[in-house]
């Protein structure tokens, strides 16, 4: 389903479709309600600007699931001013953090769309500990590419995805496309 | 390559909006208990003014800390220059300790650029002469934008600068940048304070305009041009182009009041701008970091050029 030796078109090859991707948010909803016994104590902070739209997502679907509870709290953080490659190459700050919530003794699920490296999770890590200090960090992503560069390990994968380095994933609702 | 910013001129319009977007994020940055950021970890800044600031230069040292550069403090007055060694000599000098930009402040116009010709280092113009004062333009033009909430742009806005235009580097920056989002600039001023070339709308008198601004900005009027005879007398001056209660009743209530600082109460402003509805002066000064953290973070944090397409290497190039 995903052998990279189809690959080379410029338009990418589809590795999961829209239903797929439906389907992976719904299964990591339900895993982040059992995994903390609900959501009252749990935030989504989507990192900008990918995880923004798969925090959202995996929120509703959380709602939908759980009726009876108070929605979950969804917030996105920027992480582009404590990354460790600034002035080695281009950064242009996504949109600006919206953690208007206080993080203290609450479990954060940081939530990406790709995890690669870990160099941005790692950024976004020190990022959340200057708005406070959570009980507990989790990390969500919708692929999980491989490749890590730092000891950082997801809680909730959509799809563990091997790719070569020189590849480029891209995750939207209409699918997850490798290129 | 080594990048500056010298002018709004030479920002351009793309620049000038990039800088504003980056200054949402240090605005965000400042409202956090802790507003600090490791962005510029191990970066120098050095502040260089031969004239006299307050705000500007606490205002650059404060941004320059809030992304954790260091900074250097370089006073003229205590400095080698007093002793005879030419400014070149200087600023190699200090260039040589290893600092990464240099923020200038000169009286003659054109300083900043010479700094550039002398180091590889980033050159940031706070102020030459009367020719330019960029971060100002940036702060003004970030105040209105955030004030308005029209991050967009400022098509069709109408802005009165009252004043001693022909002497201010802000009048220049402020009006340049106004012009390159849309906004229509009026110069509110004595003919003997206008620039002799120009081609701006020109009003003498401020009743002439009042009734139909957005933007109310007054420039400080320098006791100096008294005694060149360029205006007769500050009462005079105040009467046809100060904010006075009279024309404070007449100002709509949207309009907004802003103010490069230093003020001088009962001249330029014959009210308290405090109970003005529209006054953003203050948040002139706070954004002021705002815009300057955006500055030094383009200039030193970013490793290329204006690059406006998604970098992080979890995503694809769109």
């Amino acid at each position: 389903m995903n052998t990279p030796a189809e690959t080379g078109k410029q338009v990418g090859k589809q590795i999961l479709g829209p239903d797929d991707v439906r389907r992976a948010i719904t299964r990591m909803a339900h895993e982040i309600i059992e995994r903390n016994r609900g959501t009252a104590d749990v935030a989504l902070v989507g990192i900008q600007t990918g995880g923004v739209w798969v925090a959202e997502a995996l929120a509703a679907e959380i709602d939908r699931i759980d009726v009876e509870a108070d929605p979950v709290v969804v917030g996105s953080v920027d992480a582009s001013l404590y990354r460790d490659d600034i002035g080695l190459r281009p950064v242009s700050p996504g949109s600006v953090s919206d953690l208007t919530f206080t993080v203290d003794g609450i479990t954060v699920v940081l939530v990406d769309d790709v995890l690669y490296t870990g160099r941005t999770v790692r950024a976004a890590l020190d990022a959340i500990g200057d708005y406070g200090r959570p009980e507990a960090v989790q990390l969500a992503a919708i692929v999980d590419r491989g490749h890590r560069e730092l000891p950082i390990r997801p809680d909730f994968v959509g799809k563990n995805l091997p790719t070569s380095a020189d590849e480029n994933v891209s995750v939207t609702t209409d699918g997850v496309t490798i290129s | 390559m080594t990048r500056s910013l010298l002018s709004i001129a030479e920002l351009g319009e793309r620049g000038l909006r990039r800088l504003l977007d980056i200054s949402d994020h240090m605005a965000e940055v400042n409202r956090r208990p802790n507003p600090k950021v490791p962005a510029l970890r191990g970066k120098t800044v050095c502040n260089v003014f031969f004239e006299d600031s307050t705000r500007t230069r606490l205002s650059f040292e404060t941004a320059a800390k809030r992304l954790s550069a260091d900074t250097m403090n370089f006073a003229v007055s205590q400095s080698s220059l007093s002793k005879g060694e030419s400014l070149r000599d200087t600023i190699e000098t200090i260039a040589a300790m290893g600092v990464d930009a240099f923020v200038i402040r000169h009286k003659s116009s054109g300083a900043p650029w010479q700094l550039g010709e002398w180091t590889n280092a980033s050159v940031i113009n706070a102020g030459d002469g009367w020719h330019a004062h960029p971060t100002q333009a940036l702060l003004d033009m970030y105040t209105v934008r955030t004030a308005l909430n029209r991050p967009a742009g400022l098509d069709g806005l109408r802005v009165a600068m009252v004043g001693d235009i022909k002497h201010s580097r802000v009048a220049r920056s402020t009006t340049e940048a106004f012009k390159l989002l849309g906004a229509d600039v009026t110069w509110v001023s004595p003919r003997t304070l206008l620039p002799p070339a120009h081609d701006e709308h020109v009003a003498t008198n401020l009743d002439d305009v009042i009734d139909d601004i957005d933007v109310l900005y007054l420039l400080r009027m320098q006791n100096e041009r008294m005694s060149e005879a360029l205006v007769p007398n500050l009462r005079e001056y105040t009467a046809r182009f100060g904010l006075t209660p009279a024309r404070a009743k007449r100002l709509g209530q949207h309009v907004l009041v802003m103010h490069p600082g230093p003020m001088n109460r009962g001249v330029e402003m014959a009210v308290d701008p405090g109970e003005l509805p529209g006054n953003v002066i203050n948040q002139q000064v706070t954004n002021g970091i705002n815009v300057r953290m955006a500055v030094l973070f383009d200039l030193l944090g970013s490793g290329a050029e204006q690059s406006l397409a998604a970098t992080s290497e979890t995503r694809s190039p769109e």
